[in-house]
């Protein structure tokens, strides 16, 4: 079964008055003006439980999420969610005792990840407090919406995870 | 001399960022702190100019879990100052709202954040490989508390339909009914919580607590009451000044809260059930004795029992409400404010939420005040490391590091929403 099939399920994370961290929401934002029919468009604060709650009836899921883990603000990382753990490190920006990466691997754990995750981190430059995205940011905030309509296209076979 | 030093850099499960300290020399504890570096949230500061109104909508921001707690403290007191009163269908949907915040306040912290120190998992993931069905019912009775909160509150997080005098919209009782089945379920769930928490291993561990809450002579309290504690203090709550102060330590970023007479007092589930627990339904006082509670528990650890139990109480009184449901005429009481002293106390999730603020006769707000249950804890948390550690000193230093941040999660600490972990660092000389 491929997601046009299906439905895709998009969800973008954030906190947009903490600059960068709004990054997901941006992506989301734009994908709902650009995404076809048949993906449904989320945005979201990023508590675990919720998220787990919002993907529970989806096959595919594309999730957009602000990270910081050293690498030059704007580096855009892509996971399959089935074929690496996401490190809790990763997403440590969340403002919630249970954050994404602890929401993926709990997913899993209880056998409820959604047969297809792909999880698209944009490396943030700043989460000072205040709206609107740094330049590097906003460049990648571009390359994912792109990217995100390219999965989209091409179906996501979930015989690739 | 014999010297140690056990270090744990970050203590997860708590909310916020915040940070333990306790100094072991000769095999005796010399020092216990604990610390909070968050930031100032500077929301009272925040608070000035702003109308009378706004507050319940501004410092709901402080905490993602409890923001009900935050808008009825806020909401009731603005309320008082200006002589309006809240009754009938009004003041049962706002308990009935408070009920939602209590079951996914509650499950989150038994389910998510407790229970894995008691069964030895690092965390909620480790324990759903062998827990799952455990940890699946957990994520459903918070889903119930969080669809309640959402449903009334426009919302789950910061909701947006409560006001001073009532609510924008209310609900019918045919848009309520959904929800008999889902808390059917939930009250089933609770009571099965009440049992599974109850064969946890127990520490052997109490206290000479002074428990502080609210207490109401016809309910178990949420909303209002006087503020009552089993060593003697009965106020209003208008007169919580008179009572307690608040200290800036200069290691915290939260001031300490304390009884001006007897300093260290402990809010939260353990202090109102040991301070209402006649007032609990007769099926939550039953869940509680077959569990192997009395009417008075000192032991700490247990909380995560006593959780369950307002759990159950919670799904109880929620469909009390929703049975006797008519609804009300008007969603709100109309108030004209006036320059008055507003004050107001609830039982958020952690314990006693006070709110005082002064008003002019425009309703604008001149200073505000608020005392989180978390800061008014602090003085406990420390008190029980004092007593805690030296009990388990022969312990292996990661088995006593474990005890220890277990003790500090019996608080469910929220030291707020912002950030996500809690240092603790243990040093023996």
């Amino acid at each position: 079964m491929s997601v046009r099939e299906s439905g895709t399920l998009i969800i973008g994370l954030g906190n947009e008055y903490r600059r960068d961290d709004g990054v997901g929401l941006v992506v989301a934002q734009r994908l709902k003006a650009a995404a076809p029919e048949h993906a449904r468009v989320l945005e979201e604060g990023g508590e675990g439980v919720a998220l787990m709650e919002s993907w529970k009836d989806a096959d595919a899921v594309i999730l957009i999420d602000a990270v910081h883990c050293g690498a030059k603000p704007g580096t855009l990382h892509r996971f399959d969610a089935h074929t690496q753990p996401v490190s809790t490190e990763f997403f440590h920006c969340s403002t919630h005792t249970f954050s994404v990466a602890e929401a993926i691997e709990l997913a899993r754990a209880l056998g409820r990840l959604p047969r297809r995750l792909i999880v698209y981190g944009v490396e943030g430059k700043t989460f000072e407090a205040g709206p609107g995205l740094s330049p590097e940011v906003e460049k990648a905030a571009q390359e994912v919406v792109e990217r995100v309509l390219g999965d989209l296209r091409c179906d996501l076979p979930l015989a690739q995870s | 001399m014999k010297s140690r030093t056990i270090k744990v850099d970050y203590l997860a499960r708590v909310e916020g960022e915040g940070a333990l300290y306790v100094k072991i020399r000769n095999n005796r504890v010399t020092d216990v702190k604990f610390k909070i570096w968050e930031p100032p949230r500077l929301f009272e500061a925040f608070l000035r100019g702003r109308n009378y109104s706004e507050a319940p909508d501004i410092t709901a921001r402080i905490c993602g879990i409890c923001p009900i707690a935050y808008q009825m403290s806020a909401a009731q007191a603005m309320e008082d100052a200006f002589g309006v009163a809240v009754a009938g269908q009004l003041r049962a949907l706002r308990r009935l709202i408070y009920c939602g915040e209590w079951i996914e306040s509650h499950a989150l912290h038994v389910y998510l954040l407790h229970a894995p120190d008691f069964l030895g998992y690092e965390d909620a993931i480790q324990m759903a490989k062998d827990h799952a069905e455990i940890v699946q019912q957990g994520l459903q009775l918070k889903k119930v508390g969080n669809e309640l909160m959402a449903f009334l509150g426009g919302r789950e997080v910061h909701p947006i339909n409560l006001r001073v005098g009532g609510f924008y919209k209310v609900p019918t009782k045919r848009e309520l009914a959904p929800f008999i089945e889902k808390l059917k379920w939930a009250w089933d769930a609770a009571l099965e919580t009440v049992r599974w928490t109850a064969t946890l291993p127990f520490p052997d561990f109490e206290q000479d607590y002074e428990f502080v809450a609210l207490r109401h002579p016809d309910e178990y309290a949420i909303t209002e009451g006087r503020l009552v504690s089993n060593k003697g203090l009965d106020i209003a709550v208008r007169e919580y000044d008179d009572h307690f102060a608040e200290e800036h330590v200069p290691y915290t970023n939260a001031l300490h809260s304390g009884l001006k007479e007897r300093g260290a007092y402990l809010v939260g589930p353990l202090a109102r059930y040991n301070v209402n627990f006649d007032k609990l339904s007769p099926l939550a006082q039953q869940a509680a004795r077959d569990a192997g509670l009395g009417p008075v528990c000192r032991n700490p650890f247990k909380s995560i029992i006593v959780r369950s139990v307002e759990i159950l109480y919670a799904c109880d009184e929620a469909l009390r409400i929703i049975d006797e449901y008519e609804t009300p005429e008007k969603p709100a009481v109309e108030v004209q404010p006036r320059a008055a002293t507003a004050y107001g106390c609830t039982e958020a999730p952690r314990g006693s939420l006070y709110h005082r603020y002064r008003v002019d006769d425009q309703g604008v707000i001149l200073d505000a005040k608020i005392v989180a249950p978390t800061s008014q804890n602090q003085k406990s948390v420390e008190s029980d490391l004092w007593q805690l550690v030296p009990k388990y000193m022969d312990l292996p230093p990661e088995e006593l590091t474990w005890r220890c941040e277990q003790a500090v999660r019996n608080y469910d600490p929220c030291i707020s929403c912002a950030t996500q972990f809690l240092k603790l660092h243990i040093e023996r000389e």
